[in-house]
């Protein structure tokens, strides 16, 4: 790592422009069942005004994010997670 | 067999003994129409995200069960759970095995395992610390009291061989550092530079010193300017 070198000094961090690479989380942990009545844990998948988050963003697979979205539908249903709504974090 | 699974809200407004009422009328249907009651989850009175029927709150019920006979039967169930002014809402869905593998591991206490885990562990330290902070260097210390390592790192640094306090104390944090980057990628964003002198405390026995610089670091990282002595 560069980074670990004393005899090169850099002006800002070198590791500062690297992007860290996207994992799918329910894949790298095993997580198998998404529960929709655990709204603490879905709200890592949804934005400020309660919109599920992409694909992109949270580096999901497809077959996990399809699962999450049909887990935070449910738990909008039963009004453990909002429809719409500012602030939610 | 088929697994099921069933939420309701039951009206707050109504008296423990209404609701619990409810929610039992619902279960005894169930058992009536031919299936097996798993567990009754009573979630307890949360706070609802948006209001319902000028509601702020509901009493949550969640009813897990088994049934071999065909989805007709919920037909009538839920045309009740409709008609009925005091759930209001419900849902009905079919649990996959992993959904009943989730449910009895939530029951036993399994999910948020690592919480657990940690809870044991600290609980064995302060036994094992307290007569080695003497002199008793070959023992093993628990690493883990250092801000910055945890459970996983403390096993790659037993690994090689760092194993007491005084050791880790006498560590460069590049050289910590080299260890964390051969254990894999996971580990190298680690930043070891405190570490050594933390372990420097740890190894005195000086642990209210230790705690109190434990509490300026973030994550083993000096917080803002140097607060070391």
């Amino acid at each position: 790592m560069a980074a670990s070198r004393d005899d090169i000094k850099f002006l800002s961090n070198p590791n500062l422009g690297q992007k860290r690479k996207k994992y799918c989380r329910f894949r790298k942990f095993g997580i198998k069942y998404i529960d929709y009545k655990d709204p603490d844990f879905l709200l890592q998948f949804v934005n400020e005004q309660g919109k599920i988050l992409p694909r992109r963003i949270t580096g999901n697979s497809l077959k996990y994010q399809r699962r999450v979205s049909t887990a935070v539908k449910r738990a909008r249903h039963l009004a453990l997670l909002p429809y719409v709504t500012d602030l939610l974090k | 067999m088929r697994n099921y699974e069933v939420t309701f809200i039951v009206d707050p407004v109504l008296s423990g003994d209404e609701i619990k009422a409810t929610a039992q009328k619902y279960v005894d249907q169930l058992q009536s129409s031919g299936c097996s009651i798993v567990h009754v989850d009573e979630m307890g009175l949360r706070q609802l995200a948006y209001e319902i029927d000028n509601r702020h709150s509901g009493y949550y019920y969640s009813v897990e069960f088994q049934s071999s006979a065909g989805g007709d039967f919920l037909v009538p169930i839920e045309l009740n759970m409709r008609r009925d002014d005091r759930i209001m809402r419900f849902l009905t869905i079919k649990l996959d095995k992993y959904g009943v593998k989730y449910n009895d591991d939530k029951r036993q206490g399994l999910i948020g395992k690592v919480k657990r885990k940690r809870k044991n562990e600290p609980e064995a330290a302060p036994v094992a610390a307290k007569p080695k902070a003497g002199k008793q260097p070959h023992q093993p210390d628990n690493l883990k009291r250092i801000e910055g390592v945890g459970p996983k790192i403390a096993e790659v640094l037993r690994g090689a061989g760092i194993t007491t306090f005084s050791k880790l104390a006498s560590m460069k944090s590049d050289e910590i550092k080299d260890v964390l980057i051969a254990a894999g990628d996971r580990f190298s964003f680690q930043d070891p530079t405190t570490w050594p002198a933390q372990a420097d405390l740890a190894a005195k026995g000086e642990w209210d010193k230790l705690k109190k610089w434990q509490e300026d670091l973030k994550g083993g990282r000096v917080a803002g300017g140097d607060e070391e002595e």
